[in-house]
């Protein structure tokens, strides 16, 4: 990781927590789906970077949103784990070479690109509520809420993705 | 021991992961026992601190709509003092000796939610203005939730709408009681269980606070029977309850302090203990 990839990664997060926190918060389409942007800065961390660091940092992302969100640590649960398991996600969807060739996830293949994100969203959201709602009794909603919530920040991470690339270009 | 350290650099990744995900399982379970201390809420310095800016700026946004309740609670409460005067004659009662059985205090909402299954409010007074844990809150339509978590500037509130809150109610006309839950499917209805098949109920029936509880008094407003049926043993109601109070958009709120609450626990307690 060079210096100014630090910087990017340190600037992302501090304006990912306080977006997250102070606007997608409180979207509630439909009364209860929320986009989760925030997990957007695991699947951008370096695909070179330090694993531990990764999830070290993930924690403390999930923390932080914790904080604000009087949830406990569901979201420090979620993103660790997805954070540990991103190296497998990666190999399943970019190939095995990922590790060599340094494919960059912006200029990957679309298809292999959403597989990607849309496996850690999924594992994130799926983890993340059966913390929260925590019992058999609401399954049902358990599924609803990953489901929904789910597509909704696959298509905010997607547009996000887009958005600022164009700009980097 | 150099297998060990081996094992060890080996699965550091793995590792990390447990004990991070260990943690945060606690944090959560933490949350689901309502008495415990917790050490993560957002009644700490820096989410309070950033609550209260955002909520400074998006205050104006609802200033009509607050008006408006100020101005329907001045009309409610005028009209019963009035109802008052007209029937009670006035002994001279110098009320600053008397002992306040309740308390109130004021405070703003910082921060609302009311989409997840477990939700909590955020207001911007603490220790710092006697706010203590388990004080009841209130918006001038009807109830809110439990004071949880205090900070010296802050303090959380378990919103009635969490799986975990219960609240005595009682069925205004009859005085038949039970308790509410919610089951997480809509932000403006609420349930209450543990009527009893005897109970007369109606749609429409005004649902209040019973008082059992040292926390909120008796007759704060609930809401309104919805519809109601009988549970599986054919002993109980199970009612839904359209609530006065609109959740999604709360702003000023009171807090109640029952100034006997803790003699009265004290009591109680003693009594258990005996029975023990």
């Amino acid at each position: 990781m060079s210096n100014s990839d630090i910087i990017i990664n340190i600037v992302r997060f501090i304006v990912l927590v306080f977006l997250q926190v102070l606007l997608l918060n409180n979207v509630n389409m439909a009364g209860y789906i929320n986009p989760y942007l925030y997990i957007l800065f695991i699947i951008l961390y370096p695909l070179d970077g330090n694993k531990g660091l990764l999830i070290f940092l993930s924690f403390l992302l999930g923390l932080s949103i914790d904080i604000f969100e009087d949830s406990g640590g569901v979201h420090a649960a979620a993103c660790a784990f997805i954070a540990y398991i991103r190296p497998v996600v990666l190999k399943y969807s970019f190939g095995v070479s990922y590790e060599y060739n340094s494919v960059k996830i912006k200029k990957a293949d679309p298809m292999e690109r959403l597989t990607y994100i849309a496996s850690l969203v999924f594992m994130h959201h799926f983890v993340m509520f059966s913390l929260e709602i925590f019992s058999f009794k609401h399954i049902l909603l358990l599924l609803k809420s990953t489901l929904f919530s789910g597509i909704f920040t696959i298509i905010v991470v997607v547009c996000t993705m887009i958005l600022f690339n164009r700009k980097s270009s | 021991m150099q297998q060990i350290i081996f094992f060890f650099i080996r699965n550091k990744n793995f590792l990390l992961f447990a004990v991070f995900f260990t943690i945060s399982v606690v944090l959560t379970i933490q949350t689901h026992n309502y008495h415990n201390d917790k050490y993560i809420s957002s009644a700490n310095f820096i989410s309070g601190g950033i609550y209260t800016f955002r909520n400074n700026i998006t205050n104006y946004l609802n200033l009509g709509k607050e008006n408006q309740q100020l101005i329907q609670e001045n009309l409610m409460l005028r009209k019963r003092l009035d109802q008052f005067k007209e029937t009670v004659v006035f002994e001279k009662l110098d009320s600053t000796i008397l002992p306040n059985k309740y308390e109130y205090f004021t405070a703003r909402v910082i921060n609302n939610n009311y989409s997840k299954t477990k939700n909590h409010l955020t207001l911007d007074k603490g220790e710092k203005d006697s706010i203590k844990i388990d004080l009841g809150v209130i918006s001038s339509k009807g109830i809110v939730g439990i004071v949880s978590d205090v900070s010296e500037n802050y303090a959380t509130v378990q919103s009635i709408l969490n799986t975990e809150s219960r609240v005595n109610a009682k069925h205004k006309n009859s005085g038949h009681f039970g308790s509410l839950k919610w089951d997480t499917k809509r932000p403006n209805v609420i349930q209450l269980v543990d009527i009893p098949r005897i109970a007369p109920l109606a749609e429409g029936d005004t649902i209040v606070t019973s008082g059992r509880s040292t926390i909120f008094p008796e007759g704060i407003l609930i809401g309104t029977v919805k519809d109601f049926q009988l549970d599986k043993d054919n002993n109980y109601y199970y009612v839904n309850i359209d609530l006065f109070n609109d959740m999604t958009s709360l702003e000023h709120v009171y807090l109640i302090e029952n100034n006997e609450a803790k003699e009265i626990l004290e009591l109680e307690k003693g009594v258990e203990d005996v029975e023990q």
